[in-house]
């Protein structure tokens, strides 16, 4: 028995876990960087032991600094959460050893399911559907392509120690699977330290359809009903929700009775899930088994109205789970999405940057796990999740519409956020159908979640903030001026330019103050705007039509919220031309992320396109390629070097 | 006191005013509109150059949204030529109060646009009233210069003379603690050179800023050199070989947000006391209705009372001595929540009507209340009867009470403003803290029929005596004259034109005029200056 847990964890995870320990009535010890020193789960804990500066592996992946933390704060237990150190078998040993409680399986389970070739033995001696393939000892490359014409293409080459889509590569015609080993090895190594390879017939556009199992330490186990979790970019989950449309109850009490099967195999304890494709005829294999609470859990405890986190605690000390698999009701649906600091117009890269306002959607059916608080900093060093949006409804189709205006209404300015990608993907005809399968996102998206160009309406907007903002400051120095004055001119209309950037685009246009608000001109379109409130919720009338927006203006950077979009204005400052148009051979890093290789050297020359270097960032190798050709003048970074967003990499003098 | 109105907005009477005052405000608009249309014309040419237009520059210059009252918009009307369809207002310059990074400041503009920018005796007249609104006020003073300097075709010699009072009133402005502020845009040569060169601080915009002596011309001509424009005086130079200037902007719109940053720096508001929030009411009755109620012939009768109650807070008042000197009405009210006594006319001033008003001007002074005085009077009243009361002795006290009184005093001609009443009224030889009229307002020694009048009555007794045949043809001809001579003279937009008050306004922005004018003097009055012995010296 214990009553004080640490929870070995950032985020929204972490402060998920907080909440649930403290409702029963254990104390609560956080771990933190200074990085995130002002995070929400460090000022909900009892208690939070600082352990790193801000890399994961001196801190969140240093399970002794963890493991010190709880001893020293008198921690009886320790959650995990998801990802770092959740599906680390040593680490869980070690908890163990140290004389602690590991809030989830034990070692032998993480480790079994950890390794996917021993996962797939496993689970075929079970009795488990498997996904033909192959795995083996011998890993060259004429072993595993004798193997690949066995099994047939398409098929997919995976990491045997890996998860969560990292060192994962869809293979459609021999002649490049050569290159998908070389580069899944080289992902798989730098990712789990090992470059084993396993092969697996691809099904082509299945669902993802998953299981959550909880099994206590009287034998018990059962399965909480599914998640289907098939609209995904890359492996990486975008969108789950529970019952999966195309569920029926047999096909359900087969899979879960699968998964339950699975859990039993590896003598599992706690909350686990176990994965399936469930192909077009209803066939479905097993996937792998997740030896941790997964990120979509809400949507799970929102339709059976259980509290996973609490669950897992009570099993944890021991105690018989509190209903058996004939108690477990889904009731109506529940759909969640992952908000992430990341840029769908720019491939979907992780961006940094603060939290200036945070507005999370509230109401009925509606529920925001996050991990943000405004005035932090989204850092480079950790997931660029930061918060789970869900709404339940009781049916789907009710589920799905408030879940499109809780993303609406969820607002994070600062940063960018793929909040309009998300509601669009919400809105996907096939999705609103219950059709998607996970070829959904390639197929809308071929190009992309390009951004386009802005609206003047919402140019105009973003000027009449701005000029606002503009004014209440000048109003605050101020004398004496009465406000039924502000906006007053005797002269005649006093047009002033301003030029705004949008993402790529440039956009002029000129303002004048009028009584009341705002006339502004953005190319022949003349927009009379005006506004009441200020940074923060505010209501405008455009040309007589009124549109809801949520705005902050920080220095000369605008943000709104209209509806799902978040837009961003910077207002372009006279005289800082001349070093814009200087920078066209600095190559920067297009985001945060740590320099794995470094191909240019001073003095080398390098053609457009070529290969400068190669910057891991968020699971994803990207190769930084020379905008232009000339000659290297200078290289700053070196591989293994932590970079920001805009750091310079290398100088290229054209030539 | 609750004053009830007695306008009736549905009488033909309400419709015809209300049709002649908008359609004189349309004529005021549209004469505010030729000098903007003709700067326009030349924006193509300073885009070319890198510059961006003189009106751009002050929207820039200006906090977005902030009160700003324009002065002088129509200075040079009919000065620069006899045509009133031809002439341009605004003297290429662009004037007026407002603020920047919160500082209310007088701002002027070269526009460039018109003329290159070039000074003419009505520039220079704006240019001085200008400067003697910020030392009286207590405003900081910038000067955005783009200017061909004198049109040496039109040389005059008083002009040069008088031209050494910008530079003085320079050096008073500095001296008196008010910081002034120049930016280069472009050329500001011979004298113009001093412009910067008595500016506290001088921000110069690369490429097209220049300040000289003599230009290369000049130079050549005089003493044969053969120099180069930008080594003689571009801004570039000047920040870094001859220190004339402090900051060194790229571009027009970079040269402009300098100098909002220099006047951030200067916490021009930190010794200005708060203000004491006081709430107050809009008017109840419709300032609109102004329009309407007025008759733009000013020999038609109205209660001045009427536009008062439309002007002040709640529409609310108190009548000082109603019953006494009744053509004379003296007011207690306030605007913006700012107690004012406020002086009208009901017509002509009799002996009971100047007396009234020098008590209640004294009375204001001792108070401390700003005054307002709303002119529509023909004039000290004349007769066997009112000279023996004693019209000139209680005149002249009237007239003494205005020059004497040491509180704000905002003038609008919103009528006739004819001899002595006009100076009694605090017109503009007394020099009001503000000066405004209305544009139906008529000003003058007299009317002009009252001129023809007299003039016909000397010619007949002049023939009378000679026993002479009166030509009534010649003498018909003669009255339309001299009536047509003074008439010309009189109308508001001629005055203004002569820089002979601050401005035309639209009768209906009179509250928020006077709101402005009255928080500039308590500003100003307000505000802890800094003054020396001498200006800021450039060393």
């Amino acid at each position: 028995m214990f009553d004080a847990i640490l929870v070995a964890n950032r985020g929204e995870i972490a402060a998920r876990i907080i909440r649930s320990a403290r409702e029963m009535g254990l104390r609560t010890v956080a771990v933190y960087t200074t990085a995130d020193a002002k995070a929400p789960h460090v000022a909900l804990a009892d208690e939070a032991v600082w352990i790193g500066e801000g890399p994961v592996g001196d801190s969140y992946l240093d399970g002794d600094k963890i493991l010190g933390a709880a001893q020293r704060a008198g921690a009886g237990a320790v959650h995990p959460g998801y990802g770092f150190l959740s599906e680390n078998a040593d680490f869980a040993r070690a908890v163990e050893a140290a004389g602690l409680v590991f809030i989830g399986p034990e070692p032998g389970a993480i480790r079994a399911m950890g390794n996917k070739a021993e996962a797939k033995r496993l689970m075929q001696a079970a009795g488990v559907p498997c996904v033909p393939g192959h795995e083996g000892a011998d890993q060259s490359d004429a072993a595993l392509t004798q193997a690949a014409q066995e099994i047939g293409f398409p098929l997919m080459v995976k990491a045997a120690a890996g998860g969560g889509g990292r060192g994962m590569r869809l293979v459609h015609k021999a002649d490049d699977l050569a290159q998908a080993l070389g580069l899944a090895r080289s992902e798989a190594k730098g990712a789990f330290g090992s470059d084993e390879l396993i092969l697996e017939k691809a099904i082509i556009e299945p669902r993802h359809v998953e299981f959550q199992v909880f099994a206590d330490t009287h034998g018990n186990i059962i399965h909480l009903g599914e998640r289907d979790c098939s609209v995904q970019r890359r492996h990486q989950k975008v969108v789950e929700e529970v019952p999966c449309p195309v569920m029926m109850p047999d096909l359900r009490a087969a899979m879960g009775a699968a998964a339950v099967e699975a859990a039993r195999a590896v003598n599992y304890r706690g909350a686990g899930t176990v994965e399936f494709l469930l192909d077009g005829s209803g066939a479905f294999y097993f996937l792998e088994m997740n030896t941790r609470l997964q990120v979509e859990h809400p949507v799970t405890e929102m339709v059976t109205g259980l509290d996973l986190v609490a669950l897992q605690i009570a099993v944890a000390q021991g105690e018989a789970l509190p209903l058996t698999q004939e108690g477990v009701v889904l009731n109506g649906h529940a759909i969640e999405v992952r908000l992430y600091a990341e840029d769908p117009a720019n491939g979907y890269l992780p961006v940094t940057g603060p939290v200036d306002l945070w507005q999370p959607a509230s109401g009925s059916g509606v529920r925001v796990d996050a991990g943000v608080v405004e005035g932090q900093e989204v850092s480079p060093f950790y997931d660029p999740m930061l918060a789970k949006i869900i709404a339940h409804g009781p049916t789907r189709e009710a589920a799905r519409r408030r879940l499109v205006r809780a993303v609406e209404d969820t607002v994070l300015l600062g940063t960018t956020t793929n909040a309009a990608f998300l509601a669009d993907v919400l809105g996907q005809p096939a999705f609103a159908a219950g059709e998607a399968t996970t070829g959904l996102l390639d197929r809308a998206y071929p190009q992309g979640f390009p951004a386009s160009e802005p609206a003047p309406r919402d140019v105009a907007l973003a000027v009449a903030v701005l000029m606002q903002h503009d004014r209440d400051a000048a109003l605050v120095r101020a004398g004496y001026v009465s406000p039924d004055q502000l906006g007053w001119s005797s002269a005649p209309l006093l047009p002033r330019g301003l030029s705004l950037n949008a993402g790529e685009w440039r956009v002029d246009a000129s303002v004048s103050a009028m009584r009341g608000g705002w006339q502004v001109w953005v190319g022949e379109e003349r927009l009379d705007v005006t506004l009441e409130g200020q940074n923060g919720s505010l209501r405008a009338r455009i040309n007589g039509q009124t549109v809801d927006a949520v705005a902050h203006v920080a220095g000369d950077r605008v943000q709104l919220a209209v509806g799902a979009e978040r837009l961003t204005f910077h207002r372009l400052r006279a005289g800082a031309q001349d070093e814009a148009a200087a920078s066209g051979g600095r190559v920067t890093a297009p985001m945060p992320g740590l320099v794995l290789a470094v191909e240019a050297a001073p003095g080398a020359s390098v053609a457009k396109g070529d290969t400068l270097a190669v910057l891991e960032a968020m699971k994803m190798q990207h190769q930084i390629t020379a905008a232009i050709s000339g000659t290297v003048r200078e290289v700053h970074v070196v591989a293994g070097q932590q970079l920001a967003s805009g750091d310079v990499m290398i100088e290229i003098d054209e030539g | 006191m609750g004053f009830v109105s007695q306008v009736v907005r549905d009488s033909d009477t309400y419709a015809r005013n209300r049709a002649d005052m908008l359609a004189l405000v349309e004529e005021l608009r549209g004469l505010e509109a030729r000098p903007v249309a003709l700067s326009e014309q030349r924006r193509a040419r300073m885009e070319a150059r890198g510059q961006i237009t003189p009106r751009d520059r002050l929207a820039r210059l200006l906090d977005p949204g902030m009160p700003f009252l324009q002065l002088h918009s129509l200075a040079g009307y009919m000065v620069d030529s006899d045509d009133p369809e031809a002439s341009v207002p605004g003297a290429s310059v662009i004037i007026g109060i407002g603020f920047v990074s919160g500082v209310r400041c007088v701002v002027v503009v070269d526009d460039s646009g018109i003329k290159a920018g070039a000074m003419t005796q009505m520039t220079m007249a704006a240019f001085l009233s200008a400067q003697e609104m910020a030392l009286r006020q207590n405003l900081p003073f910038v000067h955005l210069v783009e200017s061909a300097g004198a049109n040496l075709m039109e040389y005059k010699v008083e002009l040069w003379a008088n031209g050494g009072k910008l530079f003085r009133n320079l050096a008073r402005l500095s001296a008196a603690g008010l910081p002034n502020l120049a930016i280069l845009h472009g050329p500001s040569t011979a004298g113009g050179a001093y412009m910067p060169g008595l500016a506290d601080y001088v921000v110069g915009v690369k490429k097209n800023g220049m300040a000289a002596l003599a230009g290369a011309a000049l130079v050549h001509a005089a003493t044969g050199e053969k120099a180069d424009d930008r080594d003689l005086g571009g801004s570039e130079m000047h920040a870094s070989v001859s220190g004339l200037v402090e900051y060194l902007a790229e571009d027009d719109a970079h040269g402009v947000e300098m100098a909002r940053d220099v006047i951030a720096r200067l916490d021009w508001n930190k010794s200005l006391p708060p203000r004491r929030e006081r709430s107050y009411a809009e008017p109840r009755l419709d300032i609109d209705e102004i329009a309407g109620l007025v008759p733009t012939d000013y020999r038609i009768p109205y209660d001045v009372r009427e536009v008062v109650a439309r002007v002040v807070d709640g529409s609310e008042f108190e009548d000082f001595k109603p019953r006494y000197g009744v053509s004379t009405v003296c007011l207690q009210a306030a605007i913006n929540g700012i107690a004012v006594g406020i002086i009208g006319n009901n017509g002509p001033i009799d002996p009971a009507g100047a007396t009234k008003a020098a008590q209640f001007i004294q009375l204001c002074g001792q108070a401390d209340t700003p005054l307002i005085f709303f002119n529509n009077t023909t004039g000290y009243m004349v007769g066997t009867q009112y000279e023996q009361a004693g019209m000139i002795k209680h005149g002249a006290k009237m007239i003494q009470a205005v020059t004497s009184v040491d509180v704000p005093r905002i003038t609008l001609y919103i009528g006739a403003s004819f001899g002595a009443g006009n100076y009694g009224m605090s017109g503009y030889a007394y020099e009001p803290d503000f000066l405004f009229a209305w544009p139906n307002a008529t000003t003058g020694v007299m009317g002009g029929e009252q001129a023809a009048g007299t003039m016909e009555m000397v010619a007949r007794a002049g023939a009378r005596r000679k026993g002479e045949k009166v030509d009534e043809a010649r003498l018909a001809k003669q009255s339309a004259a001299i009536a047509a001579h003074f008439d010309r003279q009189a109308g508001a937009f001629h005055t203004s034109g002569r820089c002979l008050d601050h401005g035309v306004i639209d009768p209906r922005d009179t509250r928020l005029v006077l709101g402005f004018c009255l928080e500039t003097c308590l500003e100003g009055r307000a505000r802890k200056v800094k003054p020396g012995s001498y200006g800021v010296a450039r060393f």
